[in-house]
């Protein structure tokens, strides 16, 4: 087969498997809302209300599509189609597998193996806030533009330290590209114990981007009504949740690749001579161990945030500017050290 | 025509009418908002000529903080056109020359520049790698001093913003 | 302080650790993780329903005796009972031929109770010298129109194919209740009158 057919059919693929997830992340997020509080969640829908995200996205296409007169027309209807497209285009550059060989070629499980991937994922999240700043700007509404000033001034602040974590990571690393990072980690240690504190400061400020709880000021439904998307209905509204949940399942892909050993596990290689499995199967096998991990991560989201309160807006900038940032400079100091004292650098 | 050439001329084109509605739009939310495209059709330009990581940095710095502080601004300042003040014809006189003097030393000081084309150029010149040794081996002392150029504007800034500090 | 369970609050300033919020956090993450597994406090409804109390006061039924008859004499006790002065009646006479029908020999040709008056309190029922009108455990069905809320007769009348149990707040101990003269509401209007008789 063509090499550009196969990647069209796994960038095809990715973009389906990243919309499943989302769909279902919804109801994962209920029942998992539910269990935590003692309560069953949605269950009236097919089996185990499983068919519950069918139900919503029929509810969210029926419902009556309401663009304010006083709205900026193109810009309202353009908001969330940046947030949407913005969520989607952070998948290409996650390696979910191993190679795999067709024929007599070799692919990776990658969309695009690009060797500046980080920069690349780092540049298309920090255009995911113009998706809220535009919708929340162009609904003329108090609210909504509250809603959206405190997403973009949230998103930037956060960004800083979340770079300057990756930073430390690509400095022991010594490369941007994802796949390389993930290969490392097989043959060397997972990033973790490298990077503790980098994945301290990463999670936290991953959950800032994703603009979820304790983070979710944003749409803070006590103060703001729904923040940037008050004025938003029908499917707009949905394009909003919806990106929301893919940049929480890309987000923990990411975690995932960049700390957890993305679709590595332990002792793979001995799994596979002790089975005498072939190369494909092990890719196979490792897709199912990153989808494991890449849940984990995403039911991590959902546990906090069905922990812990939202946070004020001046602890917010406090946590961000004078907690994160500090620490995240002297993550780069103390691996600097460590790496001139071994002698790598 | 091959699909780079194509690829070429529809950046240009995107890069120049979204510079020259950036100063027609009369919203400036709008200006900016095309001041945006035009960020993005120059990281186009900049992935022609494979400078990948210059591309990718265009984007995170300009379009991804910049633009997003400039908009930032803008939206809280709620620019009217009954809030903006008229200018009087007198300013508007002297902008105009000034811009066209800006122009002219422009034009002539491009008119002297020889067009060198790298032929041996290969695709690694715009790598992260490569431009990481020409700034830190060739460069270093300019990259330094610019950073501390801007640690000491960021300083100023601060310290303007603080009135009462004194 | 009755129930001993108030705390003195002290407001100070927060130690390293606390201001690190993550012991905290991850303490926190520990009681929620608990919670999955423990027993869910929900009660699916149609196919699950929860117990009546014994004692509870829902939709009103005026009884009639064995032999089919309304017991219900429209003495308006029950009417003067009501706080809410949610029951009306209109008495009438019982004519020859329909023993059968009213066990008295006046009756109530209309008794209609609003319910959106109504606050189920049950002083009709302790009012009724007659045992006629009992609160049941059946909960008033809820309609749009406001005046679908005024029932009748036909809808407050056991009918001997559907007969309501109301043994639930009829106990031997309501009974001797009921009996006790001491309480005002149980006197009749006959007590009443020989009771200002012997006053004076």
């Amino acid at each position: 087969m063509e090499p550009l057919l196969i990647k069209a059919i796994i960038a095809i693929v990715v973009f389906a498997i990243t919309l499943l997830i989302a769909t279902y992340s919804t109801y994962a997020e209920r029942k998992v809302a539910a269990v935590m509080q003692d309560r069953v969640g949605p269950n009236r829908a097919g089996p185990f209300g499983l068919l519950q995200p069918l139900a919503d996205a029929v509810k969210m296409f029926m419902k009556e599509e309401i663009i304010p007169s006083v709205s900026n027309k193109w810009l309202f209807i353009a908001g969330p189609c940046i947030a949407m497209l913005t969520a989607c285009m952070t998948g290409v550059v996650i390696p979910w597998g191993g190679p795999i060989t067709l024929g007599a070629q070799k692919f990776t499980l990658q969309v695009a193996d690009l060797n500046i991937g980080i920069l690349y994922l780092f540049g298309v999240v920090s255009m995911g806030v113009y998706g809220i700043m535009i919708g929340g700007w162009a609904s003329n509404n108090k609210f909504s533009l509250i809603g959206a000033i405190r997403a973009s001034s949230q998103m930037i602040s956060y960004e800083i330290a979340m770079g300057l974590a990756i930073i430390a990571l690509v400095m022991t690393t010594g490369t941007l590209s994802l796949n390389e990072i993930v290969v490392q980690q097989d043959e060397g240690l997972a990033n973790i114990v490298i990077q503790p504190l980098g994945f301290l400061i990463f999670i936290v400020c991953a959950f800032a981007e994703t603009n979820r709880a304790p983070f979710d000021l944003p749409e803070c439904e006590t103060e703001l009504i729904g923040g940037y998307h008050t004025e938003y209905s029908s499917m707009k509204l949905g394009f909003y949740l919806f990106a929301e949940y893919i940049n929480m399942f890309i987000s923990s892909a990411v975690i995932v690749c960049f700390y957890f050993g993305g679709y590595n596990f332990p002792f793979q290689h001995e799994l596979q001579n002790l089975l005498g499995l072939t190369e494909n199967a092990l890719s196979i096998i490792q897709v199912v161990v990153m989808f494991g991990k890449v849940f984990f991560f995403i039911f991590f989201f959902m546990w906090v945030r069905w922990t812990i309160p939202r946070f004020r807006y001046d602890q917010l900038m406090n946590l961000g500017w004078k907690v994160l940032l500090p620490l995240a400079l002297a993550n780069i100091f103390i691996t600097g050290l460590v790496m001139w004292g071994m002698g790598k650098i | 025509m091959s699909i780079t050439l194509i690829i070429f001329w529809f950046l240009s084109f995107m890069a120049i009418m979204s510079a020259l509605m950036v100063v027609f739009a009369k919203n400036p939310v709008h200006s900016v908002l095309y001041l945006i495209i035009t960020f993005f059709a120059i990281a186009g330009h900049y992935l022609l000529l494979s400078a990948q990581f210059l591309a990718a940095v265009h984007i995170i710095v300009y379009a991804g903080a910049i633009m997003v502080l400039f908009l930032y601004v803008i939206m809280m300042l709620n620019l009217n056109k009954e809030t903006e003040p008229h200018k009087k014809p007198i300013i508007k006189f002297v902008a105009v020359v000034a811009a066209g003097l800006l122009m002219l030393t422009l034009v002539a000081a491009f008119k002297g520049a020889e067009v060198k084309v790298i032929a041996s150029a290969d695709a690694s010149i715009g790598s992260v790698e490569s431009l990481g040794k020409v700034l830190f081996k060739e460069f270093l002392l300019p990259f330094e001093v610019s950073s501390i150029l801007f640690l000491a504007a960021m300083v100023g800034a601060v310290y303007l913003s603080k009135k009462d500090l004194h | 302080m009755l129930t001993n369970k108030s705390k003195q609050v002290v407001k100070r300033e927060m130690t390293w650790m606390e201001k690190a919020y993550i012991p905290a956090i991850f303490s926190g993450m520990i009681i929620t993780f608990k919670h999955i597994f423990m027993k869910k406090a929900t009660v699916r409804y149609p196919e699950q329903t929860r117990p009546f109390a014994p004692v509870y006061r829902g939709q009103h039924v005026l009884k009639i005796d064995e032999a089919g008859a309304e017991r219900c004499t429209a003495c308006g006790l029950c009417a003067v009972a009501c706080p809410a002065e949610a029951i009306t009646m209109v008495a009438a006479e019982r004519k020859k031929g329909e023993e059968h029908l009213y066990r008295e020999e006046k009756y109530a040709s209309t008794y209609e109770i609003n319910m959106l008056r109504c606050i189920f309190c049950g002083l009709c029922e302790e009012a009724c010298p007659k045992e006629a009108i009992f609160l049941t455990d059946r909960i008033v069905p809820s309609t749009f129109e406001r005046h679908e809320f005024i029932f009748g007769k036909d809808k407050l009348v056991e009918t001997k194919e559907h007969p309501v149990d109301v043994t639930k707040r009829q106990t031997p101990a309501v009974l001797e209740f009921k009996k006790d003269k001491k309480h005002k509401h149980n006197l009749t209007v006959l007590d009443k009158v020989t009771k200002t008789f012997n006053k004076h």
